[in-house]
């Protein structure tokens, strides 16, 4: 039976952390704190960013940062173990429009390692392991026209990988990430967006169902820059992302919209962080979820840093969950943490709801058969995010996608 | 001629302290073309009645038999029922959010009629069946009773009644919550679809002030889960001018 708590939805508002069950699946044990009391995002994380796996200790599962995740289910990405296994292969295509350069270069190209550290064990054992980098350049004043397309087609093994994407100032673009395939996957992701350039990076997680993939994206924000990041996820066994942003200097604005579906068995994760230490910066947060089946898990953490230095930063973050069946389990946890009162605005919210019976029935006394209302549903659910996207190309495909994933699926 | 033929209904659901019989055995015929007013006291169990007939999960059948044109209506599931014609009108409309109402429009008529129906033609149809029912055509962008106020509520109600073009169209209080200018223009709507002569109109109310807008052929007096007096139109006077207080002492379901 549902949960009475969720056919109605929990929403919450404000500083505080939620761990939503879905129906029939409470959170229970330690480490699922509902009500755990907030800690600043410094303290939570326990170890300094660093480039070395080595500076981090083997997780065990407790930690802030992977008590979510079930760290039997990394194919080792977490302890070592995958580092000293035989690598994979994986598939790169690349659409490079004109003017546009891709580079395949070495551990010590200069480029690398700007827009962030690795904040995790995996990501710093991705950094760790690599071995050639893939740099993307958008020239100075370049406004492409088309996408830059990198299709990353998994054959298998393990593969860490490391690109950056450089948009030079005054530029725009699109670039679009796609995951395909299978393996077991730790990946960082550079992101540098000039002084007045214009960067949407688009990462779709198409897995196959087997599919392990870990990655931290890095963006750093410049002047007057704005930055937008469409995070996808719909396939694979265990998808841990973790978009960061950071502003190198004053004006800049970042939107991170992502959209996720859990299917049964599935766990699909995402942590975000966002760091407010320049004046005049703005954030806008908003992922969507669908969960159905047993077991289907999706994690959300949204973490918001407004510092002392950055007077006149304008934030909102929101998460929103749609639980389709029993025995799906959420846990969304925003927080914003504001160390100065001189800013613009800050807020954010966290919902899970249920499509609920009596939903169902006035859909059906229409005369929709059951899934098909499921399907309409979850559809407007995510086409409300999709056309906030703004990249028509970028939507539709995203619409067909949804549209294929609720035919396989929701039945 | 479709007919809907109801004999002999249980229906119980279930209360904390277990099953508990909401209808106790309801005869009711409703043919093409007719309007019959159910009318009953507060939790008589008209609304348990419109629910069942639509099959919401909520209520069981435990006896008794719904055929519609002579199929059995109680095996069929609830889309099933919308798509053979019976056609249930909330009293308390769901919001479905994320659902715009062109979209479910659209929709349900495709379900219903079977093949989608043809864009031009549709999008003329809804256009006037709104304008007819005075529905601001920004209605069609939002999403499905969020938001709607009462009135509005009940107006996309009969909005879809008009589109769908049920054989059975069972209305629960569609009266309640309207002011005076919206019963007159939610009944308008009503009759319209009345005078096709296709449909056969099951009216549930508790007030007498619908039926001064739509003149039933039958009138019914619920009380306890069954039927305790059938009439013309004229009961509709008497129990105006009574109350029900006679039938509830004798049919306390209680
Ligand atoms: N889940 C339930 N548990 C117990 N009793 C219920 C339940 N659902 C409905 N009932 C009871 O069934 C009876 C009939 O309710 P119903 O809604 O059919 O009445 P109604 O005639 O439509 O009333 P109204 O005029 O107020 O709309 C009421 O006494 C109500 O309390
Ligand atoms: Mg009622």
């Amino acid at each position: 039976m549902a949960d009475v708590q969720n056919t109605t939805g929990a929403t919450t508002a404000g500083s505080i952390e939620v761990g939503t069950a879905g129906a029939g699946a409470q959170l229970a044990g330690p480490g699922t704190g509902r009500s755990t009391v907030q800690q600043p995002i410094d303290a939570r994380v326990a170890v300094k960013p660093s480039y070395d796996v080595d500076d981090f200790p083997v997780p065990h599962g407790r930690e802030e940062d992977w008590r979510f995740t079930p760290l039997h289910r990394l194919g080792g990405l977490h302890d070592g173990s995958a580092a000293s296994a035989a690598r994979g292969e994986d598939k790169i295509e690349l659409g490079l429009p004109e003017g546009v350069t891709a580079e395949t270069v070495g551990r010590d190209d200069a480029r690398l390692g700007k827009a962030g550290t690795p904040v995790d064990r995996v990501a710093a054992q991705a950094y760790s392991a690599f071995e050639q980098a893939l740099v993307v350049t958008v020239p100075k004043d370049a406004v492409l026209t088309e996408p830059v397309k990198i299709d990353v087609h998994g054959e298998g093994g393990v593969n860490f990988a490391h690109l950056v994407v450089d948009v030079k100032p005054f530029a725009e673009a699109v670039v679009v990430l796609n995951h395909t395939g299978s393996g077991t996957r730790a990946a960082n992701v550079e992101l540098l967006v000039g002084d007045g350039a214009k960067l949407t990076f688009v990462s779709v997680q198409d897995w196959e169902r087997d599919a392990v993939h870990v990655a931290q994206h890095n963006a750093l924000v410049g002047r007057d820059a704005s930055f937008k990041s469409v995070v996808v996820t719909f396939g694979g066994d265990l998808v841990r992302l973790h978009p960061r942003v950071n502003y190198a200097a004053p004006g800049g604005e970042a939107e991170l919209f992502g959209l996720y579906f859990a299917d049964a068995g599935q766990h699909l994760e995402h942590r975000l962080v966002i760091d407010h230490d320049t004046p005049h910066c703005r954030s806008n947060v908003a992922y969507k979820g669908a969960l159905q089946g047993q077991d289907a898990h999706a994690v959300w953490v949204g973490d918001v840093l407004i510092r002392a230095t950055a007077l006149g930063t304008d934030t909102y973050e929101l998460n929103r969950n749609l639980v389709l069946t029993d025995g799906a389990r959420v846990d969304s946890i925003p927080n914003l943490e504001i160390e100065t009162g001189e800013i613009v605005g800050a807020g954010h919210a966290s919902a899970t709801g249920r499509f609920d019976d009596e939903q169902l029935f006035y859909l059906q006394a229409r005369g929709i058969p059951a899934d098909e209302a499921r399907r309409l549903v979850v559809r407007g659910f995510f086409a409300e995010l999709v056309q906030q996207i703004g990249v028509a190309e970028i939507q539709d495909r995203l619409m067909e996608k949804i549209e294929a994933e609720l035919e396989e699926t929701v039945a | 001629m479709a007919t809907l033929e109801i004999r002999d209904l249980h229906v119980s659901v279930e209360a904390e302290n277990g099953p508990r019989e909401i209808l106790r055995g309801v005869d009711l015929t409703v043919k093409q073309g007719e309007t019959h007013a159910i009318m009953g006291p507060n939790g008589s169990g008209k609304s348990t009645l419109a629910y069942s007939l639509a099959g919401h999960p909520k209520y069981t059948v435990t006896g008794g038999s719904v055929l519609l044109d002579g199929e059995d209506v109680l095996e069929m599931s609830v889309d099933e029922r919308a798509r053979a014609g019976v056609f249930l009108a909330m009293q308390y409309p769901v919001e479905v959010p994320g659902v715009s109402v062109s979209n479910f429009l659209r929709t349900a008529a495709t379900a219903v009629r079977g093949e989608a129906p043809k864009l031009r033609l549709w999008v003329k149809e809804v256009k006037e069946a709104m304008a007819s029912l005075q529905m601001d055509p920004a209605f069609a962008e939002r999403n499905v009773n969020e938001g709607f106020s009462g009135g509005e509520k009940k107006r996309h109600e009969i909005l879809q009644l008009e589109l769908l073009k049920p054989k059975i169209a069972i209305l629960d209080e569609t009266d309640s919550g309207l002011d005076v200018d919206a019963l007159r223009i939610v009944s308008e709507g009503i009759n319209r679809v009345r005078s096709t002569g296709e449909v056969g109109t099951l009216l549930v109310t508790h007030y007498t002030r619908i039926l001064r807008y739509i003149k039933p052929d039958y009138v019914h007096v619920f009380a306890g889960g069954r039927i305790v007096e059938s009439g013309g139109a004229e009961l509709a006077d008497k129990l105006e001018e009574e109350g029900y207080e006679s039938y509830v002492k004798g049919g306390a379901s209680e």
